[in-house]
């Protein structure tokens, strides 16, 4: 019965040190407190334990090896190369503990938990403004629908600074569309989450991120009829709907978050103001046309507005045309 | 274990066998070691390989081929041609003219990448590498588009050209994604097909856009 105590022996022993439960505080990192991420902790570090075991054993093993007919230069040799050795795990377990921890794609996953039908039911809700403003309303923090509306927009403006043949000067065209799109989805939202956080209303980051992205459905109607329907007075009918609509509803969502009269006028003005211009800033930017109409506003014995077109196709070039005079002729 | 302490064998039967343990199958790589064969034994590889998938994209059939053996050569000879031919601008016009060669390139890739994050996040089982080789290579309608809008531009800028060109381009746009949609929907949950494909049908609408706007100097 010696061998076979001998292995239950040698069984325990790797049960032992292999893991405790016991969870030593001072190593722990407070990034949160959600249980699931102490325990990918604690798996990773048994994971790192035994593979420090296995790797000792083998050095230990090479080292009793090599030591024996390199005399005392090669202990001092050995002892500089797993100094070094030792220093380059520790290195590297912190690495890769980091990277395993913050560039995990896992971490936005929950945000991108949705289905059609709940992305359809976003989209038209957002068009349509609350009235119960008492009670906090649900904001669905999610960022699949907003980011897809960003990418929408940015086509739609792609589409509309080439039919106006926008000339950029320093920059490209795609670049341009993608940072202000993306600058105004990221930049307004941070802003308006440091106003709510500076006036007190119950809004995360993350929900003010949907909010706003989904808000953004009335801008990508807006400039996708009127970057195609040329009508001045067309586009301040849907300037003042349909934005006016989304910006309602993203209003009344954050009063019903937010307490106090002053507050809720400082948010909801600054959100206002912020969405509205953004749409006018959209159209008269990028949209050549508009600004030509609007030089002959100076003068009513000025001549009508001549496009001389650089690289448009001639269908759009004669509808353009006929469009800008009959414009300028009536005012 | 002490039961098995007196296991025996009987005398009668012969105990014979090999001493070495055979290796059993190398695979491929180690049979014949691919550092020794001509060089144009493993450019053709590589080239038969890549002609394989883009036949697989001609017509797109519901094969594993294009996935299993993903490679990156296919997407990059297409990207840099599609790249080339949509350099509109001449070199000394004064205001920027047709999107710039890095313009192009950085909307293919950053676009396959932001697809390819899009159908993980929302529980693909396709790999980062996969997806980016079936999107590169589902290009190729709109490459073949380019092409013909060119040779069609050659002829004339009216409208009839700008006709022919919107079919062409209309019609290769939807060869595009219906033939990316069959690859890449396939690794999603059933319900969340939609969530996956709009973003592929934006992406390839944009490069659509960019050839059908294209005109030259």
């Amino acid at each position: 019965s010696g061998a076979p105590a001998a292995e239950w022996g040698g069984f325990e022993d790797n049960m032992q040190s292999g893991g405790s439960a016991v969870i030593d505080m001072e190593n722990m990192d407070d990034t949160s407190g959600s249980s699931f991420e102490d325990m990918g902790e604690m798996h990773q570090r048994m994971k790192e334990e035994e593979e420090e075991e296995e790797a000792e054993s083998e050095a230990g093993a090479g080292e009793e090896e090599d030591g024996e007919f390199l005399g005392m230069k090669g202990l001092r040799g050995q002892l500089g190369r797993q100094v070094a050795d030792q220093m380059w795990q520790v290195g590297k377990r912190q690495a890769s503990r980091a990277f395993s921890l913050y560039a995990n794609i896992d971490i936005l996953r929950p945000y991108f938990d949705v289905e059609p039908v709940q992305v359809r039911a976003r989209l038209l809700e957002s068009m349509i403004p609350v009235k119960m403003i008492n009670f906090p309303q649900k904001i669905a923090g999610e960022l699949y629908g907003p980011l897809m509306l960003v990418f929408t927009l940015v086509a739609i403006l792609l589409h509309g600074m080439k039919t106006s043949d926008t000339i950029i000067r320093e920059g490209t065209l795609m670049g341009t569309a993608i940072g202000t799109c993306f600058g105004y989805w990221l930049g307004v939202s941070s802003f308006m989450y440091f106003l709510a956080y500076l006036c007190n209303a119950q809004i995360t980051m993350v929900q003010m991120l949907s909010l706003l992205g989904y808000g953004l459905f009335g801008h990508c109607i807006t400039l996708f009829v009127t970057y195609n329907i040329h009508f001045h007075s067309l586009f301040y009918i849907f300037w003042l709907v349909v934005g006016g609509l989304s910006t309602l509803r993203m209003v009344a969502v954050l009063v019903s978050r937010t307490v106090g009269h002053t507050q809720r006028l400082i948010l909801c003005g600054t959100l206002a103001a912020l969405h509205m211009l953004f749409l006018l800033y959209l159209h008269f930017a990028y949209h050549k046309v508009v600004e030509g109409i609007l030089d002959t506003l100076e003068g009513p014995n000025m001549l009508p507005f001549q496009r001389v077109a650089r690289d448009i196709p001639v269908v759009s070039n004669a509808v353009l045309n006929t469009t800008a005079k009959t414009i300028a002729l009536t005012l | 274990f002490p039961g098995l302490a007196d296991v025996s064998i009987p005398q009668d039967i012969p105990v014979e066998g090999e001493i070495t343990v055979p290796v059993g199958s190398h695979s491929p790589d180690e049979d014949y070691s691919t550092l020794d064969e001509p060089v144009k034994d493993t450019i053709m590889r590589d080239l038969k390989a890549v002609g394989k998938k883009f036949v697989h994209v001609m017509y797109p059939r519901k094969s594993s081929a294009l996935l299993r053996d993903w490679d990156l050569w296919g997407p990059l000879v297409l990207c840099v041609s599609l790249a080339l031919m949509l350099q509109g601008g001449s070199a000394d016009s004064k205001d920027d003219g047709g999107p710039q060669f890095a313009e192009v390139f950085v909307i293919i890739w950053f676009g396959a990448v932001v697809i390819t994050l899009n159908s993980k996040l929302l529980g693909g089982t396709i790999s980062f590498f996969q997806s980016l080789c079936v999107l590169g290579y589902c290009v190729m309608p709109l490459t073949v588009a380019m092409l013909v809008c060119r040779l069609v531009l050659l002829a004339g800028a009216g409208t009839v050209s700008f006709i022919i060109r919107l079919i062409v381009v209309g019609a290769m746009f939807g060869w595009s994604t219906l033939a990316s949609t069959a690859f890449l929907a396939d690794s999603q949950p059933p319900n969340r097909k939609a969530l996956v494909v709009y973003p592929i049908f934006l992406f390839y609408f944009v490069i659509s856009w960019m050839i059908l706007t294209f005109t030259p100097q």
